[in-house]
């Protein structure tokens, strides 16, 4: 096994070598602009581009014209929401998203916020997923726009989005989807779903990173703003030259997700019940999320009274994230796990591993044996440990806040 | 984060992991910080006949650098008197581990969880001395 051992697909994935061996002619071989329409090095350019976004099309049941290559999901996020809210802003200025939206929804929304924009940012229930009565409740007559992320990159809880997407299309309000954490994970059919724009990138689905795409609806008709402008690339979309071997390898990481998905996650989903069933057999620990609407890949589980930084420190042969971010005097516990109802305790206590399609079984046993011993060997060590085994609540304990 | 040498050598091999009977008159019993702030100290200090302190132990929930701040100065109070331990710095715990200025927090944790150790200590004699100076009168 190689050391750490990888248990964080969500944050990246290794590129496939299908990919890689797809991509590099492209580099060396095959470098001709994909807008040189006057010879042969464009033209073989082009006729990759147009393959590659057929594949993406495909993975999502969706038409190549509709697929706009950008340089990722942040690019995306915000190519779709400033530019549907710019354009239809003589329609309404009010916005809808969620509390627990990637930070490239939320900065976005603020962003248009600031330019006069309103936005309401709906609380999830405490398994993660958005209550649709709560979100037809926060519909006004000005609303011109949701953004509802499919899968939540923390958690990995799936939210319903079609029946979000049945109730924006009834009210004339154009959804926004950020699909980065389900394209190529969970099935997507957007010949049935409504969903109006979407957003993925690569290198969450063994593509490489820099290189992601945009859907943009044709049937209805959905229109947006370009944000980057320059020689009408993309059909004006999205300006700049293409990054043919970058825009292969998306392509190619969609050929294969949509071959081999199913197998994939069946795998995937078997080994992480493998480790959840380990993990829950632990005294006083928490899974955050709901457990069945959930990618296969996902745990996100915190182990009450350690402390978030040790646990990551005597962890270290495992590579996962950390639902505390401890790298400065003041404690930045998960805003997504705070939106569940979390303590900032056990929202610092709380690890998240992503398992991937070259997670194996060794390496999952060996992941559930070091977190047992090293939780173990902290709770050893903690204080708060001690009082939870003799019987204090420590909610009624009046700490000395420091 | 990068941690010293020393931090890594207390986080892995902590000194006098355990707790000391609360009741017992020879023991001081500090505890501070909060669990929301992400680090609980438990300082006990055994202080001897001749008011030194003979043995001491600790628990900490919290950071590398919490749980080395707290497992050095079990070492460091050993052999001293009350007011010797009391007079132990912030600043020289953070020297000794070389902590980086994010983490100061928990070198003055770590002072603070002994001047409550000394305290507690202090408050169970002062209500106890009076009945001995009212026995010998």
């Amino acid at each position: 096994m190689n050391y750490p051992i990888y248990l964080d697909y969500s944050a990246t994935t290794p590129v496939d070598p299908r990919v890689a061996a797809k991509m590099i002619p492209y580099l060396t071989e095959h470098f001709g602009n994909p807008a040189s329409r006057s010879h042969a090095y464009g033209w073989k350019t082009e006729e990759a581009v147009e393959e590659a976004r057929g594949h993406v099309a495909a993975l999502l049941g969706a038409d190549p014209r509709e697929i706009v290559w950008t340089s990722g999901a942040t690019e995306g996020n915000n190519l779709a929401i400033k530019g549907a809210a710019q354009f239809y802003k003589t329609k309404g200025r009010h916005l809808i998203t969620q509390k627990t939206e990637h930070k490239a929804t939320l900065d976005t929304m603020r962003e248009l916020e600031r330019q006069g924009f309103e936005c309401t940012y709906l609380d999830v229930e405490e398994n993660g997923l958005v209550d649709l009565e709560k979100f037809k409740a926060a519909i006004r007559p000005d609303t011109i726009l949701a953004s509802i992320m499919m899968v939540n990159n923390e958690i990995g809880v799936i939210q319903p989005i079609a029946e979000i997407g049945e109730i924006c299309r009834a009210k004339g309000i154009i959804l926004h989807c950020d699909a980065v954490q389900a394209v190529g994970k969970v099935g997507i059919d957007l010949s049935t779903l409504k969903v109006d724009l979407m957003t993925m990138t690569a290198h969450k689905m063994y593509g490489p990173k820099g290189i992601g795409a945009l859907y943009v609806r044709r049937k209805p008709r959905v229109r947006i703003e370009a944000q980057i402008h320059g020689g009408g690339h993309e059909r004006g979309f999205r300006s700049g030259t293409l990054a043919t071997h970058q825009i292969v390898g998306m392509g190619e990481a969609a050929r294969i997700a949509k071959a081999e998905m199913a197998a994939d996650n069946e795998r995937i989903r078997m080994l992480r019940d493998r480790l959840w069933r380990e993990l829950s057999g632990m005294e006083a620990v928490v899974l955050n999320g709901d457990l069945e609407q959930r990618i296969a890949g996902n745990l996100n589980v915190s182990f009450n009274y350690v402390e978030g930084e040790s646990l990551i420190m005597a962890i270290k042969d495992i590579a996962v994230s950390s639902g505390s971010a401890c790298t400065s005097a003041s404690l930045e516990p998960s805003y997504v796990l705070r939106a569940l109802g979390r303590s900032d305790e056990l929202a610092h206590s709380s690890i998240r591993m992503t398992l991937g399609k070259f997670t194996t079984v060794e390496e999952v046993d060996f992941a559930a044996n070091l977190l047992r011993t090293k939780v173990a060997k902290l709770r050893e060590l903690s204080p708060l440990w001690d009082m939870y085994k003799d019987g204090v609540d420590l909610s009624t304990v009046q700490w000395a806040a420091h | 984060m990068a941690y010293s040498d020393k931090v890594i050598d207390h986080y892995e091999n902590p000194r006098n992991v355990g707790s000391f009977e609360k009741g017992d008159e020879s023991v001081g019993t500090g505890m501070v910080g909060a669990p929301a702030c992400g680090d609980v100290m438990k300082l006990q200090i055994k202080v001897g006949r001749d008011g030194t302190i003979e043995d001491a132990r600790f628990k900490t929930y919290g950071c590398g650098s919490a749980i080395a701040s707290s497992s050095l100065i079990t070492e460091w109070v050993k052999g001293k008197t009350l007011d010797e331990a009391m007079g132990i710095k912030n600043t020289e715990i953070a020297a000794e581990l070389a902590l980086p200025p994010v983490k100061i927090h928990c070198s003055i944790l770590a002072e603070d969880a002994i001047k409550a150790a000394v305290a507690d200590y202090k408050q169970k004699h002062a209500a106890a001395a009076p009945e001995k100076q009212a026995a010998n009168g």
